[in-house]
């Protein structure tokens, strides 16, 4: 399955969309990237006067990535066409750094577990600057509607 | 080994995931994991991994999808270990 099959799959749209590339990909691993705009709505409220990135949109996009990605990957041809969605079931997440307007963050996932339909990775968000943003597990499950 | 040393075993695995902790002390062979332990889907994936750790053994999809209480899951522990 290739990368550009990969995000056609992706049952996300905007303004929930949190993936806008993927780097590298195999049964193991997956690499992938998002910016996060600086029109975001987001930004008008967390915080007021003081824009950063919610915690929340970054789990969001290490789950997109790390977990999404790496799960249609992973179940490739067994996918449902439409009305599929992937439950989250746990997150641990430890967040170390900032993530102002307009930056751009890489996120890196590896494998821990994929069995009974549940995938288990530990993913990790790097900034431009390379610095680690925010790590630990997220694991889901894939819901067919 | 005996049941009582298997359900013995089995608590230990299922502790960190039981949210029912009245259920968990009083656990016996009827004990459900879902019913009574109030252990989600999610974590009895986890239950599962940890049970083949623990034992040594693999766990099929087949057998995975019956071991929603402690009888059954005794049942298979049992019947994969025989298999040696």
């Amino acid at each position: 399955m290739t990368i550009q099959e990969i995000l056609e799959k992706l049952p996300y749209a905007h303004p929930f969309l949190f993936v806008d590339g993927l780097d590298h990909i195999d049964s193991e691993t997956v690499r992938g990237h998002f910016t996060f705009r600086e029109d975001m709505d987001c930004y008008k409220g967390h915080f007021k006067g003081y824009p950063v990135t919610p915690g929340v949109l970054l789990t969001e996009v290490m789950a997109q990535i790390g977990l999404v990605c790496l799960g249609i990957y992973l179940v490739k041809d067994e996918l449902p066409e439409q009305g599929m969605g992937f439950g989250l079931t746990e997150t641990d997440i430890s967040f170390l750094l900032p993530v102002f307007p307009g930056e751009k963050v890489t996120v890196f996932s590896q494998k821990v577990y994929f069995r009974f339909g549940k995938l288990k990775c530990n993913v990790s968000l790097l900034n431009e600057a390379g610095k680690e943003v925010c790590n630990g597990t997220i694991a889901g499950m894939i819901i067919r509607k | 080994m005996d049941k009582e040393t298997l359900i013995a075993q089995l608590k230990e695995i299922i502790k960190p995931y039981a949210k029912n902790e009245e259920a968990l002390a009083n656990i016996d062979e009827n004990t459900d994991f879902i019913n009574d332990l109030k252990i989600n889907s999610a974590n009895l994936v986890d239950v599962i991994l940890d049970v083949e750790e623990k034992f040594n053994i693999v766990i099929d999809n087949e057998s995975m999808e019956r071991m929603l209480n402690v009888k059954s899951a005794i049942e298979i522990i049992e019947a994969k270990l025989a298999q040696g």
